[in-house]
């Protein structure tokens, strides 16, 4: 049985249709992404999902639960990191922890257990009772995954986890998240538009304008965009790629002294270009695609590599509204 | 149905964190002690008072009332910064019905508020007012009863605002003419009719009105409380269940 069942979701807000016609099912245990740009309807696809948006049409179903009729048993099925933080300032990380605790009905014989597990497992034990306000970007996310664990979810979702985040955190973050389906046995829904952060996933959908445009694992979406990419440096660059067309028949273009030439396995390409027309070759690189090129391919835009904010998403979604009404 | 476990940890964190901010609790008490003293201090000089009361005295009940108001009211608008600052998401899509929280947010108003009431009624013996027992318990128990009357209108108040800029529309438009029109600074019998009209729609004017029924119980004249006490409480537990109930309602509202 798959773990979050998703039919046909529909979410408009006024005249504009935020999520529209969405399908998708997520397996047990697995790490799902939801990719795509800011505002193409990811985090309403999980306010939905967490029971707190009702779709305009559609079933939304979570460990066979409807997320909409049944809210309690869902909201009691999983947990939740959002975009923003959605902690308590003023608490320290303990606190925080015990008035999860006490909401989700933890047993009072393990509440303390659970608690300090959850510290250590995030690394904060030396600073359980200090006051969050204090804590930096990195140590607010992970008390917010330990958090949403103290409860034993079956899912855990994670909203663009490592949005404002520097660089090393992150890839701590996502070190720690891969970890996290084994050791307590919870299947993970993130969204994320750093597209080089879904790799971890098992699954991808990806998502833009409110629908999906393309799903599978990663290396099934790389599929779509072609293959592999060899650059050429050589000393004659116009007989070099005349030769290449003689004896390899592959498609060979060249752009700024370069000549590239996309090929399925390019790994194996490499070493018979070279035994043909080695001499002439001064350097030589592949790229494999990525699943930005992925993005680039079905939309034909990139995925904006900004550090947005939830906020970015209201304005962008307010102008757009805009623009949609002044054109009327 | 109400969880207790909810309305538990809600009144906690909200206990906790008042605990800890020292500086609004020195801020909610030095309010009434400049209202009592120098306000009353002062205007007792121009207002004469009644048989057996002065106009300090007179006053005490409205200043207990003003305490309970802002506190209370000041408890249930945090909910705009709880959703401002992103914690109310974590409450909302816990396994706790939405009552629940209203109930909960409404109980910590009720603890909160009733707490710095108990305070400021410490002050009793020096303005020359004489208490039993029985008084002081009375006090607190309308002192609990209209705080989480209160509360609970702070929490309708709070559910149509977004957004903290809001705070100081409802202060100065809500909760101040709602202090100035509640019997606290003069009787509502002397209030021109229109004015007397609109105390009448004021849920506070019932509960100063009972903490004066039982602060100064015979006397009578001019100074004395304006309805029976039997009126008073009847008021404000019915706006109590009215206020929570509205509350809730305005509390489920999902898009």
């Amino acid at each position: 049985m798959s773990m979050i069942r998703v039919e046909d979701l529909v979410k408009k807000f006024g005249s504009i249709t935020a999520v529209d016609g969405v399908t998708f099912e997520v397996e047990e245990g697995a790490i799902f992404g939801f990719l795509g740009p800011n505002g193409a309807g990811k985090t309403t696809t999980i306010n939905i999902l967490c029971t707190l948006l009702s779709p305009t049409s559609g079933k939304a179903y979570i460990n066979g639960y409807d997320c909409d009729r049944e809210s309690s048993k869902v909201r009691s099925a999983i947990g939740i990191v959002f975009q923003d933080s959605s902690l308590d300032k003023d608490l320290t990380a303990r606190e925080n922890l015990l008035f999860h605790a006490h909401l989700y009905r933890v047993d009072k014989a393990e509440r303390k257990q659970r608690i300090d597990d959850a510290l250590r497992f995030v690394d904060l034990t030396d600073r359980a009772d200090d006051l969050v306000k204090k804590f930096s970007g990195g140590m607010k996310r992970r008390l917010e995954v330990a958090r949403g664990l103290i409860h034993r979810p079956r899912v855990l979702f994670l909203d663009e986890p490592t949005l404002g985040l520097d660089p090393q955190s992150r890839s701590n973050l996502w070190e720690f998240i891969t970890t996290l389906p084994k050791l307590h046995n919870v299947t993970i829904f993130m969204t994320t538009h750093y597209m080089e952060e879904a790799e971890v996933c098992d699954r991808i959908a990806i998502i833009d304008k409110g629908r999906i445009i393309a799903s599978g694992t990663p290396a099934e979406l790389k599929k779509i965009v072609g293959g592999d990419v060899i650059y050429l440096k050589t000393t004659d660059n116009t007989a070099a790629m005349k030769d290449i067309r003689k004896l390899f028949d592959m498609d060979v273009s060249e752009k700024e002294d370069e000549i590239f030439i996309s090929v399925m396995k390019g790994d194996a390409c490499i070493p018979a270009l070279i035994r043909e027309i080695g001499e002439r070759v001064l350097s030589v690189r592949m790229q494999r695609p990525t699943l930005n090129d992925v993005f680039l391919k079905l939309t034909g835009k990139e995925i904006r590599e900004q550090n947005g904010t939830a906020q970015d998403d209201i304005k962008s979604m307010v102008r757009s509204y805009r623009r949609r009404h002044d054109r009327d | 149905m109400i969880e207790t476990n909810a309305v538990y940890v809600i009144v906690l964190r909200e206990f906790k964190k008042f605990i800890r901010e020292k500086s609004r609790l020195i801020s909610t008490l030095a309010r009434p002690l400049l209202w009592l003293f120098l306000i009353g201090g002062g205007m007792s000089r121009l207002v004469p008072g009644g048989q057996n009361v002065t106009y300090i005295q007179f006053i005490f009940p409205g200043i207990l009332g003003m305490t309970i108001l802002f506190s209370s009211i000041f408890s249930s608008i945090s909910i705009i910064w709880d959703k401002e600052f992103g914690f109310m998401k974590e409450i909302l899509v816990a396994p706790v019905s939405r009552f629940s929280v209203v109930v909960g947010k409404a109980t910590s108003g009720m603890v909160l508020s009733t707490f710095q009431a108990v305070i400021v009624l410490c002050l009793f013996p020096f303005i020359g007012l004489r208490l039993d027992p029985f008084q002081i318990v009375g006090v607190i128990l309308v002192s609990a009863v209209l705080s989480f009357a209160l509360a609970a209108f702070g929490i309708v108040l709070a559910s149509f605002y977004e957004s903290y800029e809001s705070f100081s529309v409802i202060m100065n438009f809500i909760v101040m003419p709602m202090f100035f029109l509640s019997g606290a600074m003069y009787p509502v019998k002397l209030l021109p009719e229109v004015l007397k009209i609109i105390s009448k729609l004021n849920p506070l004017t019932y509960g100063v009105d009972a903490l004066k029924n039982i602060v100064f119980p015979h006397e009578t004249g001019r100074m004395s409380a304006d309805f029976p006490l039997f009126t008073d409480l009847a008021v404000i537990l019915t706006l109590s269940l009215v206020f929570v109930l509205i509350a809730g309602k305005a509390f489920e509202r999902k898009q």
